[in-house]
């Protein structure tokens, strides 16, 4: 083998040094399931899906440092059970009315819901109640759905430079905040061409008047699995890096 | 409250008495908190502009911490602490007797905000509970005479300095001390032998000890310091003191239900404490350390400065300590807030900048990133006194004491069902069944170790022992006789870690609130048998799956007892093989309501198929 190279699943993948096991195997084509990892937020583990087995021992592929020889199971019965959980667990803690909902058939966790094959909720549900924020002309912030995955919080931090999104609370509390005076999103710094109004992977941000412009049946996941979508975009992003 | 200019110049002196410094935010909000029983939204924002931070990270710190508050909290705010050993010595009946002669709730204010009430997590004083806190000072053995004459206090609004000294009393109670208690060391003289030696020399002394962390995860004391002192500058070399900024974090957020050990090492060997903080600050190279006490133990806070105090005036700490040019280091005292989480070292770390305390993605270590991203070596306070004591008696004294992985004793707090509760010290290796012998228990059940996130242990395994290599511990030890019902234990711990839990990550957030509901439904009898399987895998899962160590220990009470006490679990089922999991008839109740019917055909009798 050659240096610089772990396997995943008996695979042999190379990767480069500084690598995390989740950037080396998107690399080499290989899916991870993920919804909190985004190439271009900083890496935070916190919704567990992307939980791999390192040389024995459970951690997040998206910010394990790949090294030298690691073996990496990633597709195993196992690990899909406890992705199956994880992914019925944001389901019932949340209010997620597929049906009603315009990220339906563009929503990430529907969509690994389906390629795990989730049949049911097994919990019993939450009913938890949450503050929908309608108060931007152009951006809708509907909290029922929010998974707590901090892609708008690092997006708004990272990219936009404003912090507009922040979680507060603890626990079964937890809360996602906007960063105004009257807590509205409307008195906040938020645009619509901010990153943080366009990395939701629920429906929990969602830019207005732009509802249903793709009919139901023809989006990104109705037309693919999200394992191979997300492929294809770790391929192209790659390719757009490297040449 | 309307804001006024005087509000805001009282929040701005805040700020300004903390050096308007943003990794101070959490000491801050604490003295806002006090200040106006609760963090005024105005009072974020004054802070925010202050720090130059963004207002939602005031906010998240305060909806974080348990000890702040966005509502209004009383002019007396009392806390009785939740913990199942004081649950045992009665702390829910006298909640229920203090709330109705103050006619106030739990959880809420009276109207005219003289006094509020509520619940804790454990306080430290299992050993003399009921216990509680007032405005954050501790109230020992509580009684009904007790809750009277502090009733009778808050309402003829007594300031809290001219309430009888006694209510505020907390013992050392140490039944039987060990090698750490009884070879307590000369102010300064430890210190002294490491300046005379040199610091190569003291860390080939502990070292030789074996000593490993007392928090409970039993990392070996030297090695974490080796690593921070090499640091990620440079892998090659060899300790290289003094070259770059290192950080010395001794952990007293001890929250561990059941725990209370640093209590008593706080309060009557704070110098033995520092001096091994000093110590491995001349190790490490670190010219900060930091002492992060739990909030829960504010009453130690005084003393503790003015043991800092005292170690400036002798040069025990300060610049060129005892005498030795470059050897500069000062310690700091840095409060938490009421979370059990900032016990995990990175959390611990992040309470300390100023965050909420939610545990680090590790590797990084501490010991390469720690505080403000540099190496930082954080041990618990007990390791810090044994770190003194090895220094002046070496580290072949202390080996010849404990087994072959676990050199040395361990402090165990011992709480619940016993004669004689208080501090015993042992070599470690002692048997469940000694300690259970010297406390005067009778009757056990069943013994927790290591609070409710170590194990819990049947008749049959007393003879186990206490000591890295069979049942790691941090300290507590929780005695139940055959009058508890081992699902009121469960039901407590799992409603402990439900709530401590900081929710970042899947797993944990929601895992432990539905564990909650699972033992709840159980405890209530709505349970079948099946609902034991789905309870099992969930326990499994959220052990296997969560981000840190709260995560992965939070289903322990229930597995523990699954395996131990099944009939403790059996007798409560149903017949029936699916039982729902809400009361169909009390459901129906806002329809009964609504159609103004209460007949029998209104109701529904709950049958499981």
């Amino acid at each position: 083998m050659n240096k610089n190279t772990l396997t995943i699943d008996g695979k042999p993948v190379p990767f480069k040094d500084g690598d995390t096991i989740m950037e080396a195997a998107i690399r080499a084509g290989i899916y991870i399931p993920h919804l909190c990892h985004n190439p271009e937020l900083i890496p935070q583990g916190n919704c567990r899906l992307c939980e791999v087995k390192i040389n024995g021992r459970n951690s997040s592929a998206c910010t394990f440092p790949a090294a030298e020889g690691q073996t990496v199971l990633n597709n195993t019965k196992e690990l899909n059970d406890n992705r199956r959980t994880i992914i019925q667990m944001l389901f019932v803690e949340g209010n997620h009315l597929c049906p009603g909902c315009e990220k339906s058939g563009n929503c990430k966790l529907q969509a690994i819901a389906y390629s795990l094959n989730m049949l049911d909720n097994r919990f019993p549900l939450f009913y938890p109640k949450r503050e929908i924020d309608s108060s931007h002309p152009d951006i809708l912030l509907d909290r029922n759905r929010c998974i707590f995955c901090e892609m708008c919080v690092r997006a708004s931090h990272e990219v936009d430079g404003k912090d507009v999104f922040a979680i507060s609370g603890r626990g079964m509390n937890n809360h996602l905040i906007v960063n105004s005076s009257s807590g509205l999103l409307k008195d906040s710094g938020m645009e619509a061409t901010d990153k943080a109004a366009h990395v939701c992977p629920v429906g929990s941000i969602i830019v207005k008047r732009h509802g249903f412009e793709t009919p139901i049946g023809q989006r990104i996941y109705d037309k693919k699995p999200i394992g191979e979508v997300s492929m294809a975009a770790g391929m192209a992003q790659e390719e757009k890096n490297h040449g | 409250m309307t804001w006024s200019e005087t509000e805001q110049e009282k929040i701005l002196g805040i700020v300004y008495k903390h050096g308007s410094r943003q990794t101070q935010l959490l000491q801050i909000l604490r003295d806002v908190q006090e200040e106006f029983h609760c963090v005024p939204t105005e009072a974020m924002v004054g802070i925010s502009n202050e720090l130059k931070i963004p207002r939602t990270q005031v906010q998240e710190l305060v909806e974080f911490y348990s000890l702040l508050s966005v509502e209004q909290q009383g002019h007396f705010h009392i806390l009785l602490s939740d913990s199942i050993t004081d649950h045992m010595l009665g702390s829910r009946r006298l909640m229920e007797y203090l709330s109705a002669k103050l006619g106030v709730e739990p959880g809420e204010t009276r109207a005219d905000g003289r006094v509020s009430l509520g619940f804790t997590s454990c306080t430290g004083l299992c050993d003399q509970g009921p216990a509680g806190l007032v405005n954050g000072h501790w109230l020992s053995r509580l009684t009904g005479d007790r809750i009277d004459s502090i009733v009778e206090l808050v309402e003829r609004n007594m300031p809290l300095e001219n309430w009888p000294e006694e209510f505020f009393k907390v013992e050392d109670n140490i039944q039987i001390p060990g090698l750490l208690l009884e070879n307590p060391i000369e102010v300064g003289a430890a210190l002294r032998q490491a300046v005379r030696n040199g610091f190569d020399e003291i860390f080939e002394e502990i070292n030789r000890s074996g000593l490993r962390g007392r928090g409970g995860a039993g990392f070996e004391t030297s090695w974490k310091w080796r690593y921070c002192a090499e640091g990620p500058e440079d892998y090659n070399g060899l300790p290289i003191a003094g070259l770059h900024e290192r950080y010395v974090i001794c952990n007293a957020d001890e929250g561990e239900p059941g725990t209370f050990k640093d209590r008593i090492l706080l309060n009557s060997h704070a110098h033995q404490i520092f001096e091994g903080m000093t110590i491995c600050a001349g190790v490490v190279g670190a010219k900060q350390g930091f002492l992060y006490l739990r909030g829960e133990y504010l009453r130690l806070r005084p003393q503790l400065e003015a043991v800092l105090a005292d170690r400036r005036r002798k040069n025990l700490l300060g610049e060129s300590i005892l005498g030795r040019q470059g050897f500069d280091f000062e310690i700091e005292i840095y409060m938490g807030a009421g979370a059990y989480v900032c016990g995990e070292e990175s959390a611990l770390i992040e309470s300390m900048e100023g965050k909420r305390g939610v545990p680090r993605i590790r590797p990084p270590y501490p010991v390469v990133s720690g505080y403000l991203g540099k190496p930082t070596v954080v041990n618990n306070v007990e390791t810090f006194a044994a770190v003194s004591a090895i220094a002046l008696y070496g580290g072949a004294w202390f080996a010849t004491h404990g087994t072959e992985k676990s050199k040395g004793s361990k402090i165990i707090s011992v709480s619940g069902n016993c004669e004689r509760p208080g501090i015993y010290e042992y070599d470690f290796g002692v048997t469940v069944a000694e300690i259970l012998l010297d406390c005067g228990a009778e009757n056990t059940l069943a013994v927790q170790v290591g609070g409710p996130s170590g194990s819990i242990i049947s008749g049959r395994e007393y003879h186990r022992q206490l000591a890295f290599e069979d049942l790691a511990t941090g300290g507590s030890f929780m005695v139940f006789d055959k009058s508890c019902d081992i699902l009121d234990i469960v039901r407590n711990f799992t409603h402990f870690f439900a709530h401590e839990s900081c929710g970042f990550c899947t797993p944990c957030r929601v895992g432990t609130t539905l564990l909650k509901n699972e033992v709840d439904k159980i405890c209530d009898g709505h349970s079948a048998a099946l609902d034991l399987v789905g309870m099992t895998s969930l326990a499994r899962f959220i052990k296997a799956a969560s981000h840190c160590g709260l995560g992965q220990s939070a289903a322990n009470p229930v597995l523990g007892t699954l395996s131990h006490f099944p009939d403790a679990y059996k007798d409560r089922l149903k017949a029936v093989s699916f039982e729902p999991g809400f009361d169909l008839d009390e459901s129906l109740e806002t329809a009964r309501r609504m159609s103004m019917r209460d007949d029998a055909m209104a109701h529904l009798e709950q049958e499981g198929i």
